[in-house]
């Protein structure tokens, strides 16, 4: 490999624990007096040896039972088991039992309040959620703490005042819940996933069968515990665990009204086909290859918090994930010494250390896919950028990285890396940006930095993307719809227009 | 447009000059590359003209002028693409005892009803274009985030949308399809199959002489079980819609549709009448091939 061109970039003072030397760009110093303490918080809930899928309101053994890692130590976590055709089975008839007998018809107004209560009691349970999901996950305690649990406890309470009021939603049709839905959710936000699928079925009036993933079940399991205290009926929301084989039984059980998937664009297709010709509804919600695109009139600090936001939230591991930087050639330069400068404050380390920055990979397969990706990168020719701080020894770890010289052939200009890894190109004028930002199968978020409001009207609408941040990126709120252009997927999950995958709308 | 008139014995009185259906793309009208036909004949099998049958290559070519005139499209005022719309209605009323005609004379529709049908079909078209500048209001909103950003939701065109319109309802059925999916901005290829396929081809002239932009509306007259294999796997195809309860031809599409993540809306075709019904119009047939895009920006200093 060619060393010239790995550029390592040096933590600041105290960032990291360790004295380095002073980055050429004006910062605010504090020397090496200061270092970090450790802040770590503790977890005082007992987590169980093993937990069952959660069938018909209660807590069910099953087989093929498998760990799950915390992928900042290695050390496992609980046990879940693994459902086979028979569990989905019995899933999905509790699911339809709960849907024909209660639930399709129980008042919204009384849907609404039982939706009520559990954003209540997430709330109530909020930092407990936080560390089980900063525990399973990897992803660092202040953003479960203060962006994920928050979100997941909003979104309820967004949807409980929808269940009551869905005439109003759609004019000039008449609405009604569409069945079961079976729901298969990913690892990077296992809570918020969660709530995205199970918040608006419900207050819709369906029943749903969910399978969390494999290397994150474990707070799906304090979510039971929440509905059951909550008061949902029995069968209203059943949970299978399992991987990939679990989840296409479930997509593919002739008892589902209603597929939702979030996940690769790859399983998506998969899924996509098998539902061919059923008569099945579907959502999608895949991969993403999001530009954030700063201009020259762009006000360059904010576009570099948003540049971290947009690719070193959450480890990268973000379907809408800034993960292409489109800069303005004649500030490129600039921009890039600002953004070095700011890495090198980046801290990556202990999730449940709330001054970590970037947590830990979710998985040893994700870190080997990144590591893989980031070996092409520097294999085509990009020059590589990366934080020089050190890692724990144990755990899935990934310096944020960035390339530059990057082009469009690249692989990692055009494929889905998931991880704190930013391609960085430039162009020259608006029009070359937004042929840049297009030039991808996915459709999914776009950022656009720039002072000028006339331009930022013009560039967001030309983006073939679902979600667009005007001089901001990888804002989240249960009241925006989120959903993608192109093979990033269909439908939206969010706000009102995210009541629509959920309801069979006439007229 | 039928045969010329024989006295019993001896010359024609007049030699009508006979139409060749050609099919609409890109605003020309072009024979197909396959230089095949499908007789068109009349309810006693007598035949009426030869009517192009559009090949892969065809429909190749359709795409590609939908792509091409689909951004032009979508970036036209609201209100520009409204008027255009309204014009179709002027333009169809105007031509009214042609359609009449056609449908009597080589659909075997009684008088009454293909009154019934053109009419049903003016006031259709009528109905979708004053939606042009409206739906976004409907279909959009601005979402009260909690934190402080401007942010909503719009309603954009999916780009290039392929219809496989009604085999039942010749024209009401192809204006129900092909109207709701121009309105937001996208453009279409219509592979217009069934008994009777010239309306579609007179409609065709009906749309190039009412201000549409070339591109925007391509009509193919074919086969559906011969090009819905392509439509469903075209890499630059968005979306599809087909309005046939055949489940072989709904797993076919919907399978190949999965290669891009085409988005695909299946409906049923019902009776003739029942596409006449003002109820078959919705603002949620212009809604299922729109894309919600939403767009945030902080409010601050």
């Amino acid at each position: 490999m060619d060393a010239t061109k790995l550029h390592a970039i040096d933590p600041a003072p105290g960032a990291s624990g360790g004295a380095r030397s002073i980055p050429d760009v004006r910062e605010l110093l504090f020397g090496d007096l200061w270092p970090y303490a450790p802040a770590p918080e503790r977890n005082v809930w007992p987590i169980a040896e093993r937990y069952g899928h959660f069938l018909d309101g209660e807590f069910v053994d099953g087989d093929g039972w498998f760990a799950s890692v915390n992928p900042a130590t290695e050390e496992v976590v609980t046990h879940v088991p693994t459902a086979d055709a028979k569990v989905v089975d019995r899933a999905v008839k509790a699911a339809r039992s709960a849907y024909e007998t209660c639930w399709r018809d129980m008042p919204g107004a009384e849907r609404g309040k039982i939706l009520y209560r559990i954003g209540r009691m997430i709330q109530e349970r909020s930092r407990e959620l936080a560390v089980l999901e900063s525990i399973d996950n990897g992803k660092p305690i202040k953003e479960s703490r203060d962006v994920d649990v928050p979100l997941v406890a909003a979104h309820f309470l967004y949807y409980a005042g929808w269940a009551d009021k869905l005439r109003y939603a759609f004019p000039g049709a008449s609405v009604a819940p569409i069945g079961v839905a079976g729901q298969v959710i990913p690892w990077n936000f296992p809570l918020l996933m969660a709530a995205w699928k199970i918040a608006p079925a419900l207050a819709a009036g369906n029943t749903v069968v969910i399978k969390p993933a494999e290397t994150t079940p474990l707070t799906m399991t304090r979510l039971c515990e929440i509905f059951v205290e909550a008061g949902l009926p029995p069968g209203v929301v059943n949970v299978v665990h399992g991987a990939g084989a679990t989840g296409k039984l479930l997509v593919e059980h002739p008892g589902i009204d209603k597929v939702a998937f979030t996940g690769s664009t790859e399983v998506g297709k998969l899924i996509q086909r098998a539902l061919a010709g059923t008569g099945r509804r579907l959502t999608l919600e895949l991969g993403g290859k999001g530009a954030n695109i700063v201009f020259d009139d762009a006000p360059l600090d904010q576009a570099v918090e948003g540049i971290v936001a947009g690719i070193w939230f959450n480890q990268g591991h973000v379907c809408c994930a800034g993960s292409r930087l489109l800069v303005q050639e004649n500030v490129a330069d600039a921009l890039l010494a600002k953004l070095d400068e700011r890495m090198a404050t980046l801290r990556v380390g202990d999730p449940l250390d709330k001054n970590t920055d970037i947590g830990a990979i979710n998985s040893r397969a994700q870190l080997e896919k990144i590591d893989e990706l980031v070996a092409a990168g520097r294999d085509e020719g990009a020059d590589m950028h990366q934080l020089a701080c050190p890692i724990p020894e144990r755990g899935f770890f990934f310096r944020p990285t960035y390339f530059t010289g990057v082009t469009q052939s690249h692989r990692i200009a055009r494929e889905e890396i998931f991880g704190p890894v930013l391609a960085v190109q430039t162009f020259r004028t608006p029009d070359e940006a937004v042929q840049l930002a297009n030039n991808t199968p996915y459709g999914l978020s776009a950022g656009i930095w720039s002072d000028k409001g006339s331009k930022l009207f013009s560039i967001a609408g030309a983006m073939r993307a679902g979600v667009v941040w005007g001089n901001t990126f990888n804002a989240f709120d249960p009241g925006s719809p989120f959903g993608g252009y192109k093979e990033s997927g269909f439908g939206r999950e969010g706000g009102r227009h995210g009541l629509l995958p959920y309801l069979e709308v006439t007229g | 447009m039928s045969a010329a008139r024989r006295k019993r014995s001896g010359a024609p009185e007049r030699v009508p000059v006979a139409k060749t259906y050609k099919l609409y793309v890109g605003g020309a009208f072009v024979r197909s590359e396959s230089g095949q036909t499908s007789r068109q004949t009349d309810p006693e099998g007598r035949f009426v003209a030869n009517v192009s049958k559009a090949s892969r290559k065809d429909f190749r070519d359709a795409v590609r002028a939908a792509r091409a005139a689909q951004g032009g499209w979508a970036r036209k005022s609201a209100f520009n693409r409204s008027q255009i719309l309204f014009r179709i209605a002027e333009t169809l009323e105007d031509r009214r005892s042609l359609f009449e005609h056609t449908l009597v004379e080589q659909g075997g529709f009684a008088a009454a009803e293909a009154a019934a049908e053109v009419s049903s079909a003016v006031d259709r078209v009528f109905w979708y274009a004053g939606w042009a500048d409206k739906f976004t209001q409907v279909l959009g909103n601005v979402n009260p985030v909690a934190s402080p950003f401007f942010n909503f939701s719009m309603p954009e065109p999916m780009g290039v949308v392929v219809l496989l319109p009604s085999l039942r309802s010749p024209l009401v059925g192809l204006v129900s399809a092909i109207l709701p999916a121009i309105v937001s901005g996208n453009t279409v290829v219509a592979l217009v199959d069934g008994e009777l396929l010239t309306p579609a081809l007179d409609l065709g002239e009906a749309i190039a002489t009412s201000d549409v932009p070339g591109g925007v509306v391509n009509i193919l007259t074919g086969r559906h079980a011969e090009l819905l294999p392509h439509a469903a796997a075209h890499m630059d195809v968005d979306a599809v819609g087909l309005w046939s309860a055949d489940v072989g031809m709904r797993t076919a599409l919907q399978t190949a549709a999965a290669d891009n993540v085409k988005r695909v809306r299946v409906h049923d075709d019902p009776e003739r009448a029942a596409w006449r019904d003002p109820a078959a119009e919705s603002l949620y047939r212009i809604d299922e091939f729109v894309e919600i895009k939403t767009a945030w920006h902080p409010i601050g200093t």
